[in-house]
């Protein structure tokens, strides 16, 4: 479904992915570990098409196309989902505002018709239970004085709606306290499917204690290093990333 | 920021919708200004010898008035003598009703998107369309009338219904009140007048539709509208004009009287032409707006969604005299490319217990400056007056400028006045968002825009609502990267 070759990024003229390669089935969960400043969002902000980011090199094909060759919003409209790390505020828009502007859009992209009203709300409703979100979160404006655990169940909610076929999880479980940690993992649990794959970036093992990873990569100065399965992620837990760090760099100065 | 300004560049491709015109007869004033001419207008209207009296007083005091030059707008002064006072499309005889207007007028404003047949007009909307200088058809005359209502022109107002008029004309806005409503006061043409009796709740929306068609002429109305003790109307003002090089002059008068319990609410959406890329043509819009609450308990509420003009100067106001009286003003005002606006409004607490609210919503694009002025004042007497005040600034790239001077002067210590305001530029984080999510860049804007701009925009009747948040995107096109 998706494929990374030698992957190459930069910001302000400093590299900061350098040779990503990493192949995604339909079906399959990967996550993206690595310490801070390894290029994990980077990877996703890429994926995703964020302006700032320039592709110095490398190929990404998704589904048969050249995703690097599309806009930010035909990505999104090819099923590209980022759930974002920080969700960005938008005041005087409420949340099913914003999403029925949005599906329709997609829609018509696909070349479906757009959703009325009413078949839109109880396609809401559908969702709403699968992520446990109230309605009275929905219709105040988006993500405006939400909790951290509000924002993100409100972007695994908009992931729901929009059924992407590739979810990029950035370090969603960040700032979450346990309880909203297991409701928003259920939500993506449920929207898994044969069809569907999803990219897992974060910090900590904690996370794919609810979300189980088929494959674990480890990002360490803009490349996968180490890949393994989830075991790899607990020995991340464990020892920290200091002993890969030891052995890629003791191998990239020879 | 370079995506900023290569899409800011875009925009030059973007066309004023309305810049058409259609060559039709016309009956014309000579050009310049002088009391001949004033004269000239008086008896063509066919008007009484007190009105030209008045706009012969007006002229005087006008002729030793200077322009203002306190607003934060920049601009060639016009060359007022060399301007038309009256240009009226030519009519074998006056139309009795709305089946016998010329057909050639009718099809100007079904292109503009107005139907002034009544059948086909949506049920809920009775409209005076102004063309130039002169009114040329009112809808639901009838119907309105068996409610003792009274909905016409300002012509036809000073023949009907002399005694209405003499009381309150200049009662609100003295014809000496500043430069451009005494130049309106001398040579105004035409415009609407609307008079709600005791008790009597408008059942439909009252609406005038502005339209400058001949060039080199200035557009001079005066809108009156008095509703009477415990009365209520809705009234709504829409305006368009060609797209010419030369800079068109527009400056009206809008007074509003509400006696006790009454209730008045007026909305604009100001639609004139801004002016090319370059910032060459545009309406000049020099406009003085008030409402008196006269009788206690009245309420008057101006929302306006100014989107148009190359200048605008205009400050929508209320003077609170009943005790318990109210004023509103909601605004959102556009700027893009070389417009300039100065607006804002005047809320003057003279009653006790007087309330009023300003929400002004100011969005900068391009390189043009968008000013909120506002004034607040308690007079000694206004027992417990309350104020809240809003202002807020959306930026939009990084060569337009925001500008708020509120002013706010309390002479009794009993008030308590509120005054917020913020600052803030369309992210293009929030635009990223959008992106992600499918939504393209156009609409993104449109969908941030109207999201900051919805209070305001929650205060128009629905038809209207949705036209300006269409306009408002309209207006942004292209503006954000």
């Amino acid at each position: 479904m998706l494929s990374i070759k030698n992957l190459h990024a930069s910001i302000e003229g400093t590299p900061i992915l350098r040779g990503i390669n990493l192949e995604v089935k339909a079906g399959e969960v990967h996550a993206i570990m690595g310490p801070n400043g390894s290029g994990k969002s980077t990877l996703a902000s890429v994926l995703a098409g964020r302006e700032e980011y320039e592709v110095t090199e490398g190929e990404v094909i998704f589904q048969g196309k050249e995703l690097l060759e599309l806009s930010p919003e035909d990505r999104a409209r090819e099923g590209v989902f980022l759930a974002f790390q920080y969700p960005i505020e938008i005041p005087g828009v409420s949340t099913t505002n914003f999403l029925r502007t949005a599906l329709n859009q997609v829609r018509e992209y696909r070349g479906l018709e757009p959703l009325d009203a009413v078949k839109f709300l109880s396609l809401m409703k559908e969702k709403m239970a699968l992520v446990e979100i109230d309605q009275k979160l929905l219709s105040r404006s988006l993500n405006e004085g939400f909790s951290g655990g509000e924002k993100k169940r409100n972007e695994i909610f908009q992931m729901a709606m929009l059924e992407p076929v590739l979810s990029i999880l950035d370090e969603t479980d960040s700032g979450l306290d346990i309880d909203a940690l297991r409701i928003v993992s259920n939500g993506v649990n449920k929207l898994k499917s044969e069809k569907t794959a999803t990219i897992v970036v974060t910090h900590y093992q904690r996370l794919l204690d609810y979300i189980v990873p088929d494959f674990v990569h480890v990002l360490y100065k803009g490349r996968i290093v180490k890949s393994g399965t989830k075991e790899l992620a607990l020995e991340l837990e464990e020892k920290g990333y200091d002993w890969i760090k030891e052995e890629v760099d003791s191998t990239a100065t020879v | 920021m370079s995506k900023d300004n290569q899409i800011l560049e875009d925009l030059n491709s973007k066309e004023y919708e309305h810049g058409w015109s259609v060559n039709f007869e016309t009956d014309e004033a000579p050009l310049g200004l002088n009391e001949d001419i004033i004269r000239w207008i008086s008896t063509k209207k066919e008007e009484p010898l007190w009105l030209l009296e008045w706009r012969l007083k007006a002229f005087k005091t006008w002729q030793a008035m200077k322009e203002p030059e306190w607003a934060n707008v920049h601009y060639a002064k016009m060359d007022l003598q060399a301007l038309r006072y009256y240009s009226a499309p030519k009519q074998s005889k006056k139309p009795k009703n709305i089946n016998e207007v010329d057909p050639e007028l009718i099809a100007i404003y079904e292109r503009l998107g107005i139907s002034l047949n009544e059948q086909k007009r949506l049920q809920g909307i009775a409209i005076d369309v102004v063309l130039d200088s002169v009114s040329v058809a009112t809808t639901f005359k009838e119907t309105l009338g068996m409610l003792g209502i009274i909905f016409c022109s300002f012509s036809e107002a000073v023949k009907e219904h002399p005694e209405l008029i003499q009381k309150y004309l200049g009662s609100v806005v003295p014809m000496t009140d500043n430069y451009y409503a005494a130049l309106n006061a001398a040579v105004f043409s035409d415009g609407s007048f609307c008079y709600i009796p005791k008790g009597v709740r408008c059942p439909m929306e009252l609406s005038t539709y502005f339209r400058i068609n001949a060039a080199n002429t200035g557009q001079f109305e005066r809108t009156l509208i008095v509703a009477d003790d415990s009365s209520y109307v809705s009234y709504l003002e829409g305006c368009t004009a060609p797209q010419r090089d030369e800079n068109q002059l527009h400056a009206a008068v809008v007074e509003i009287y509400a006696g006790a319990h009454a209730e008045v609410k007026y909305s604009t959406v100001q639609n004139w032409f801004p002016g090319d890329k370059d910032g060459k043509g545009g309406i000049f819009n020099f406009v003085t707006k008030r409402g008196i609450c006269a009788g206690d308990h009245s309420k008057i509420s101006w929302t306006q969604v100014e989107t148009g003009s190359a200048v605008t100067w205009k400050y929508p106001s209320c003077i609170l005299k009943g005790d318990y009286s109210i004023g509103e003003f909601y605004s959102v005002a556009v700027t893009n490319n070389y417009q300039q606006a100065d607006t804002g409004t005047k809320m003057i607490h003279i009653g006790k217990n007087t309330k009023s609210r300003i929400v002004s919503k100011g969005i900068s694009a391009g390189k043009s400056q968008n000013s909120y002025r506002g004034q607040v004042q308690v007079m000694k007497r206004a027992h417990n007056a309350r104020n809240f005040s809003q202002c807020d600034s959306l930026l939009m790239g990084d060569q337009c400028g925001a500008h708020t001077f509120p002013y706010i002067d309390i002479a009794n210590p009993s008030a308590k006045v509120e005054h917020e305001a913020t600052t803030s530029k369309i992210g293009e984080d929030q635009i990223f968002y959008c992106n992600q999510r499918g939504i393209a860049t156009e609409d993104a804007v449109a969908l941030i825009v109207n999201g900051y701009a919805k209070e305001v925009l929650n205060q128009l009747p629905m038809e209207f609502a949705v036209e300006a948040q269409k306009l408002l995107a309209l207006t942004l096109e292209g503006s954000v990267g």
